[in-house]
C-alpha cells in the first residue's frame, strides 16, 4: 500500500486526471450553454462519437490533426442543427429527442467506422507541448504544463465561457430565454434564434470533446469509443450548477476518481476491476444527489417555447 | 363532409366520428415518421452500394415469408411490450425512464440466480416465483432513481443512465464470478455466461421448433391490466393527473413526488419482467448482451404506441418485425448492423418531431368543434 502513496504515483494520478478532464470540460461547458438557454441536449454522447470519428478519420487520411478538429466541429454543428430543428422548431420532448440523437450518432459512427476504416488504427495525434519555464517547476510542471494543446484549450474554455455567460449581452440573452422565454420574447429577443445558437455552440464543443478523445487522449477510434462519457458530461452540468467554475470542479473531481481507479488497476491492487469501474458512476449519482437542492435549474429547461401561449 | 352536414348530426355521433379521425391521424404520424426514416435508410443503402429495393424486400419476406420469421417478430415484441408498458406508466407521470437497460439486467440476474438456487422446486411454483423475484429486482432498480427524484430532486434521466452503467458492471462482475458456468470453468473456456437454468423453469413454447414462448401472452395480458390500472383505478388516475398538471395535482392534495417515484418503480418492475422472460423464455441462461438494446428500443416502441398500453401491443409487434426484418436484410445484402441502429435513431427523432403536428391537429380540432357548436346555438 505504501506504493500508492509515493510522490511519483500521486503526480501520475493528477497528471492523468488533468488529461482525462479534457473531454468532460469541452462537452459539459457546451451543454451548459444549451441548458442555460432552456434546451436539454441528451444527445451529447452521440455528437461526441461523430466528432471523435470524423477527427480520427480526417487525421488518418490527411495527417493533419487541425483539419481533424475542424471536421469534428463541422460535424458537431450539423448534429446541433438537427437537434435544434427537432427540439426548438418542432418543440419535441427533449429527453426523447436527445436519446434519438444519441442512437443516431452511435449507429452512424459505428457504421462509418466499419465501412470506411474497418480495423483499429493508432494515429499520431496532437503532440505534447511543454510550456517554457512553467513545465520545469517540480511536480506542478509535470501535472499542469506538459500536455497537448486540446488539454490547455479545454481549461482555457472555462474562464472564456464564464465571461461569455456572465459579462456579455449574448450571455444575458441566453440566460433570459432559459429563465423566462415569454418575457424575453416580449422584449424583442428572438427566443428560437438564441436557442439555436446555444444548442449549436454546445454541439460544436461536443464535437471537439470527441476530437480531443480520438486525437489527443487515446489516438484511436473504435465503436462506442465514448462509452457513455457524454451522459456523465450532462450530469456534470447539473453538478456544476450551470456555472463554468462549478463544472470545472465537477470534471476535476470526476477525473481524479477515474485516474485513481485506472492507477489502482495499473499497480495491480487486488480489487475487482468491475467494482473500480463502477466507482465513477456511483460518485456521479452521489454528487447529483447532493448538488440538486443547492442550485435552481434554468426555469424553462426542458420546456419548448410556444409563442402566444400565455 | 361539408361542415353544415356535420353540424346537423346529433352531438354524440359527431364526437364519435371526430374521435375516429383523431385516432387515425395520430396512428398514421409515427408510421409516416418511420417511412421517412426508411427513405433515408434507402439513401444510406445506396451509398453502401446495396440495392435498397432488394434490401427492403428481404426485410419484408424475412418477417412475413416464413413461420420462423413471424414467430421471431412476436418473440422480439414480447420484451419490447413489457419495457414499453413501464415507459408508458412513467411517461404518464411525466417521468422519463432511460434506465430500462439496467432494469432488464437486474431482472435477468434475479431470474438466473433464483432459478439456479431453487432448482429443485417444481415448475408450477418456480416459474411464478422467478417472475415475481425479477419483477421486484427491476422495481428496486427503478425505485432508487425514483426516491432520489422524490427526496432530493435528482434528475431521473441522468440517474437512470448511471444506474444502467452500474447494472452492466454488476452483471459483468457476477457473470465472470459467482454466476459463471461451472462447465466453462472445468473445460477451461471461461465463457462469460451462466449455467443453463433447470428445464422446469423454462416458459412453455407456443409454437414448437420456434423461440415463441408463453411470455408473449403474459405481456398482452399485462398490457390490458396496465390499461385498467391507469384508466380505471384511483392510483392510475393520480399518476396521470401528476403527469398532466403537477401544480394542479399538488393543490388537489396529491403527493406528486410519491406518485412519480411509484411510476418509476413500476417502470423498473416491468423492465425487470422483460429481463426474466428473456432468460427463462428465450436464452435459458444469462449471457452478455442479454438486453439486446431492448431498454432503448422499448422507448421507441412506447412512442410508437402513443404511450398508451393498448396502442403498445401493435406498436411493439411492428417494432419487433422491424428488428427481425433488419436482421434478415443485413444478412441478405451484407451491410453492417450499425445501419439499423442509425435508422432507429432517425425513427425516434422523426416520431418526436411529428408530435408537434399531432398537438397542432388536436388544438385545431377543438377550435373547429367549439365553433360548430357556437354556430348551432
Amino acid at each position: 500500500m505504501t506504493e500508492i502513496l509515493s510522490a511519483a504515483v500521486i503526480v501520475g494520478i493528477l497528471t492523468s486526471a488533468i488529461r482525462l478532464a479534457t473531454p468532460y470540460l469541452f462537452a459539459s461547458i457546451g451543454e451548459a450553454f444549451a441548458q442555460t438557454s432552456g434546451v436539454l441536449n441528451l444527445g451529447v454522447d452521440g455528437i461526441m462519437l461523430m466528432g471523435a470519428f470524423s477527427a480520427f478519420y480526417v487525421t488518418l487520411h490527411t495527417g493533419n490533426v487541425w483539419l481533424g478538429a475542424l471536421a469534428a466541429m463541422a460535424v458537431g454543428l450539423l448534429m446541433g442543427l438537427l437537434m435544434s430543428l427537432i427540439s426548438v422548431t418542432f418543440k419535441a420532448e427533449q429527453g426523447i429527442s436527445g436519446i434519438g440523437l444519441y442512437m443516431f450518432g452511435l449507429g452512424l459512427s459505428s457504421l462509418l467506422f466499419k465501412v470506411l476504416v474497418g480495423t483499429v488504427y493508432t494515429i499520431s495525434g496532437f503532440p505534447v507541448v511543454k510550456i517554457p519555464f512553467l513545465s520545469q517547476i517540480p511536480y506542478i510542471g509535470q501535472i499542469f504544463f506538459q500536455h497537448s494543446l486540446p488539454v490547455y484549450a479545454a481549461f482555457l474554455l472555462v474562464p472564456l465561457a464564464w465571461w461569455l455567460l456572465d459579462k456579455t449581452t449574448w450571455g444575458l440573452k441566453i440566460k433570459s430565454v432559459g429563465q423566462n422565454p415569454a418575457a424575453a420574447d416580449s422584449l424583442g429577443v428572438n427566443v428560437d434564434r438564441v436557442r439555436y445558437f446555444s444548442v449549436c455552440l454546445g454541439a460544436v464543443l461536443a464535437g471537439l470533446a470527441g476530437a480531443s478523445l480520438s486525437t489527443a487522449l487515446v489516438n484511436l477510434f473504435q465503436e462506442n469509443l465514448t462509452a457513455g462519457l457524454g451522459f456523465i458530461a450532462v450530469a456534470l452540468v447539473y453538478f456544476g450548477g450551470w456555472r463554468p467554475l462549478g463544472i470545472l470542479t465537477g470534471a476535476l473531481l470526476f477525473s481524479v476518481v477515474n485516474a485513481f481507479q485506472l492507477w489502482l488497476q495499473v499497480l495491480g491492487v487486488n480489487i475487482q476491476s468491475d467494482v473500480a469501474v463502477m466507482l465513477p458512476y456511483l460518485l456521479t449519482i452521489a454528487v447529483l444527489a447532493f448538488s440538486m437542492n443547492r442550485v435552481r435549474q434554468p426555469a424553462a429547461l426542458n420546456k419548448p417555447f410556444e409563442r402566444g401561449e400565455n | 363532409m361539408p361542415p353544415n352536414l356535420v353540424a346537423a348530426k346529433p352531438i354524440l355521433q359527431r364526437k364519435l366520428s371526430i374521435d375516429l379521425k383523431d385516432v387515425l391521424f395520430r396512428a398514421s404520424l409515427p408510421l409516416l415518421a418511420m417511412l421517412a426514416a426508411l427513405v433515408i435508410g434507402a439513401v444510406l443503402l445506396i451509398l453502401l452500394r446495396a440495392n435498397p429495393f432488394q434490401a427492403y424486400a428481404a426485410m419484408i419476406t424475412g418477417v412475413f415469408g416464413s413461420t420462423s420469421g413471424f414467430t421471431q417478430s412476436l418473440t422480439k415484441a414480447t420484451p419490447l411490450l413489457l419495457v414499453g408498458l413501464g415507459i408508458c406508466i412513467a411517461f404518464r407521470a411525466s417521468v422519463i425512464n432511460i434506465g430500462a437497460e439496467g432494469q432488464i439486467i437486474l431482472g435477468a440476474l434475479a431470474a438466473t440466480w433464483f432459478s439456479l438456487t431453487f432448482r429443485h422446486w417444481p415448475g408450477w411454483l418456480l416459474i411464478p416465483a422467478v417472475l415475481l423475484v425479477s419483477f421486484l429486482a427491476g422495481a428496486v432498480w427503478g425505485f432508487i432513481p425514483g426516491v432520489l427524484k422524490a427526496r432530493l430532486s435528482v434528475n431521473e434521466i441522468l440517474s437512470t443512465v448511471m444506474m444502467n452503467a452500474i447494472a452492466l458492471q454488476l452483471m459483468n462482475l457476477l457473470i465472470r464470478g459467482p454466476l459463471m458456468d461451472p462447465a466453462g470453468i472445468t473445460a477451461g473456456t471461461y465463457l462469460a455466461q451462466s449455467e443453463r437454468i433447470p428445464e422446469q423453469a423454462w416458459l412453455p413454447r407456443l409454437v414448437p421448433q420456434t423461440l415463441l414462448h408463453a411470455g408473449a401472452i403474459l405481456a398482452v395480458v399485462l398490457a390490458l391490466l396496465v390499461y385498467i390500472f391507469l384508466w380505471r383505478t384511483t392510483i392510475g388516475y393520480r399518476i396521470r393527473a401528476v403527469g398532466l398538471n403537477p401544480d394542479a395535482s399538488r393543490y388537489a392534495g396529491i403527493n406528486v413526488s410519491l406518485y412519480q417515484a411509484l411510476s418509476l418503480t413500476l417502470a423498473g418492475a416491468f423492465a425487470g419482467l422483460a429481463g426474466a422472460v428473456e432468460v427463462i423464455g428465450v436464452q435459458h441462461r444469462l449471457l452478455e448482451g442479454i438486453t439486446s438494446g431492448y431498454g432503448f428500443s422499448g422507448i421507441v416502441a412506447a412512442l410508437f404506441g402513443g404511450l398508451h398500453p393498448l396502442g403498445l401491443v401493435p406498436a411493439s409487434w411492428l417494432f419487433g418485425s422491424l428488428l427481425v426484418g433488419a436482421d434478415k436484410m443485413q444478412r441478405a445484402v451484407q451491410v453492417p448492423s450499425a445501419l439499423v441502429d442509425t435508422i432507429l435513431g432517425l425513427v425516434v427523432l422523426f416520431v418526436v418531431a411529428s408530435s408537434l403536428l399531432s398537438r397542432r391537429w388536436s388544438s385545431r380540432r377543438t377550435i373547429e368543434l367549439s365553433t360548430t357548436e357556437e354556430a348551432n346555438s
